[in-house]
C-alpha cells in the first residue's frame, strides 16, 4: 500500500499525462490524424493543455476534502504537463501552421480577440513554469505562493480562447463544460465554501 | 536571511517528480521529432469509393495538383449527418439517394420535378477542376462532375421578377441524424442572386473523380460556386426555387454576424473570429495566400462591381 501511494501513483500520474501525446503520435505514424493533421495537432493540445490545467487546479481542493497527501504534489507536475502542451500547441501554430513566417502570424492574431486570448494564457504560464524549481521558490519565499496564483488567470484566459475560438452555438458545448469546471474550482477556493469542503486537519 | 516557512521550501517528492517530467518528456519530444522518419514512405490505402475513381484532368487550370481523392471523401462539413469531419463518411454510408426528385419551381413558367437520371440525361455532366476554399481556412482542388445551373434554370423559364434562387437540402432527421439537433434551424438553406447563379462557372455537382458524388459529398446533388465560401455549396438539394427576396441561407440565420448571403472568397475581409489571408491546401505542409474570388476574379469580379464587399460579406 505504501509503494502504491507514492510511487505507484506517481507513475500513474506521468502516464496519464503523457498518453494523450504518445495516441497523437501513434495516430500521425498511421495517417489517422484527418485529411488536415495540423488543425487536428492544434485542436488535441489545446484541449490536452486546458483539461492538465484544470486537472491541476482541482489537486489542493482534493487534497483539501479527501485530506489524501500524494495529491498536492501532482498539482505542479501536472501543471508542467499541461505546459509542454501549451508549448506544442504554440509551436504547432507558429511552426508547422504558419512555417514561423511572422508577418503573417502576426496578421492572424492582431485583430483576433482568441489568439490573444491564448496567446495572453501562454505569457502568463511562462514565468510560472520557469519558477515551478525548488530553489525558485525559496528565492521568491512568499511571493512564490503569490506569483504562483497567476495559474488562475491563466486558466481564466485559457478557457476563454476556446469559448471565444468556437461558434457560439450548441455544437460547441464542449468550451463551456470547462467553463464550468474552472468556475466550480474558483468558487471552492472561496474561504468560506473552501471551509465547508474541507476535512478536519488537512490544511 | 529572510526566514522561510519550512511549507514554502518543495518537498523533495516533488522535485524529483519534476525531474522524472524533465526526462520523460525530454525523451517523448525527441521520439515526435524522429516520428516522420518512421513513417512508411508506402501508398496511402485507397478507400472503396477512391479505388476505383478517376478524374480526366491532374490539375486546375493554374497547375494546382488535385486533391487526394481519399482526402476529398473523407474530410468533410456536413452538419446534418455529424459536426465531426471525419464522421460523416462513415455515418452516410448508407445514406439512400435513389428515389430522388428535385422541383424546380417559385417564379418560372414551367415548374417542374426532376429524378436526379433525368437531370444526367438531359444535361450530360462535365469534367471541371474547382478551387473549393472552405470559410475554415483549407482549401481543396476536386475535380467535378457537373452541368451549368443555368442550364437547368433556362429550362424553367424564370419570370421577369424572379431575382434570387432559392435552395433547400432534404429534411430526413431519420436518415441525418445531425438534423436531430434542434440548436439548429434545418432544413439548410441557401441562395444566389439570379446573376451568380446563371454564371457559367456555376454548376450543379452529380459527381467527383469521375463517379457519382458519394454520400459525404452531398449525393446526389449539390451546388458549386467556386469562387464563394464551401458552405455556400449546398448539398443534397431537393428543392431550387426561383424568388424576387433575397433568401435568409442556413448560416445568415444561425450567426448573421459571421456569415453573410454573398460569402465570396476574400482574403482582405476577414472573418469575426480569424483572418482569411491564407489557407492550407489539403495534403500540403505550408500555408499559401487566399486569392480575391478564390482566383475567379476575372470571370466574376464584374458581378459586384461598385458593391463594397466589406459590407456584403
Amino acid at each position: 500500500m505504501g509503494w502504491w501511494r507514492t510511487t505507484g501513483l506517481r507513475v500513474l500520474v506521468h502516464t496519464g499525462a503523457l498518453l494523450p501525446l504518445i495516441w497523437i503520435a501513434w495516430r500521425f505514424t498511421q495517417d489517422n490524424l484527418t485529411a488536415n493533421p495540423i488543425r487536428e495537432i492544434q485542436l488535441e493540445t489545446g484541449r490536452i493543455t486546458l483539461t492538465l490545467l484544470l486537472l491541476s487546479l482541482a489537486c489542493t481542493p482534493v487534497f483539501h476534502a479527501s485530506g489524501f497527501v500524494p495529491v498536492r504534489q501532482w498539482r505542479r507536475t501536472l501543471g508542467l504537463y499541461a505546459f509542454m502542451y501549451a508549448c506544442l500547441h504554440l509551436l504547432n501554430f507558429i511552426g508547422l501552421d504558419y512555417g514561423f513566417n511572422f508577418p503573417q502570424i502576426w496578421g492572424a492574431i492582431a485583430d483576433k480577440r482568441f489568439p490573444l486570448a491564448g496567446l495572453a494564457a501562454f505569457v502568463i504560464l511562462v514565468p510560472l513554469a520557469l519558477t515551478s524549481t525548488r530553489g525558485w521558490a525559496e528565492r521568491l519565499g512568499k511571493n512564490w505562493k503569490r506569483l504562483h496564483r497567476l495559474v488562475y488567470a491563466a486558466a481564466v484566459a485559457g478557457v476563454i480562447h476556446y469559448v471565444w475560438v468556437a461558434k457560439s452555438q450548441a455544437s460547441t458545448t464542449a468550451p463551456f463544460i470547462y467553463g464550468a469546471v474552472l468556475a466550480t474550482l474558483l468558487l471552492v477556493r472561496i474561504p468560506m465554501v473552501k471551509k465547508v469542503i474541507s476535512r478536519p486537519g488537512a490544511e | 536571511m529572510e526566514k522561510i516557512n519550512r511549507s514554502e521550501i518543495t518537498p523533495e517528492q516533488v522535485y524529483l517528480s519534476r525531474r522524472e517530467f524533465m526526462t520523460g518528456a525530454g525523451a517523448l519530444l525527441a521520439g515526435t521529432l524522429l516520428l516522420p522518419a518512421c513513417k512508411g514512405g508506402g501508398q496511402v490505402a485507397q478507400n472503396d469509393f477512391c479505388s476505383t475513381a478517376k478524374a480526366q484532368a491532374t490539375a486546375d487550370e493554374l497547375g494546382n495538383k488535385l486533391t487526394a481523392c481519399n482526402d476529398v471523401t473523407s474530410y468533410n462539413n456536413y452538419y446534418e449527418f455529424t459536426t465531426s469531419k471525419t464522421g460523416v463518411a462513415p455515418l452516410s454510408r448508407n445514406f439512400k439517394t435513389t428515389p430522388w426528385t428535385v422541383t424546380v419551381g417559385g417564379l418560372v413558367d414551367h415548374p417542374k420535378a426532376f429524378t436526379v437520371d433525368e437531370l444526367v440525361s438531359k444535361f450530360p455532366p462535365e469534367e471541371r477542376v474547382y478551387r473549393l476554399r472552405c470559410v475554415e481556412t483549407w482549401s481543396m482542388v476536386v475535380p467535378w462532375l457537373g452541368f451549368p445551373l443555368a442550364s437547368l434554370l433556362n429550362e424553367a423559364g424564370p419570370t421577369s421578377n424572379a431575382k434570387f434562387v432559392r435552395f433547400e437540402t432534404i429534411m430526413d432527421p431519420t436518415r441525418m441524424p445531425g438534423q436531430k439537433d434542434r440548436s439548429y434551424d434545418w432544413p439548410y438553406i441557401e441562395g444566389l442572386r439570379l446573376d451568380e447563379a446563371m454564371h457559367r462557372l456555376t454548376i450543379l455537382a452529380t459527381g467527383i473523380y469521375g463517379k457519382p458524388l458519394p454520400p459525404q459529398d452531398g449525393a446526389p446533388l449539390r451546388l458549386v460556386v467556386p469562387w464563394k465560401y464551401g458552405f455556400k455549396y449546398i448539398k443534397s438539394i431537393v428543392k431550387i426555387d426561383l424568388v424576387e427576396e433575397m433568401p435568409i441561407s442556413f448560416w445568415m440565420k444561425t450567426i448573421p454576424s459571421e456569415y453573410g448571403f454573398y460569402a465570396n472568397v476574400n482574403p482582405a475581409v476577414s472573418h469575426p473570429r480569424w483572418s482569411q489571408a491564407t489557407e492550407r491546401r489539403i495534403g500540403e505542409l505550408t500555408r499559401i495566400r487566399t486569392l480575391p474570388f478564390n482566383g475567379y476574379a476575372d470571370e466574376v469580379a464584374g458581378l459586384y462591381a461598385g458593391m463594397d464587399l466589406k459590407e456584403n460579406f
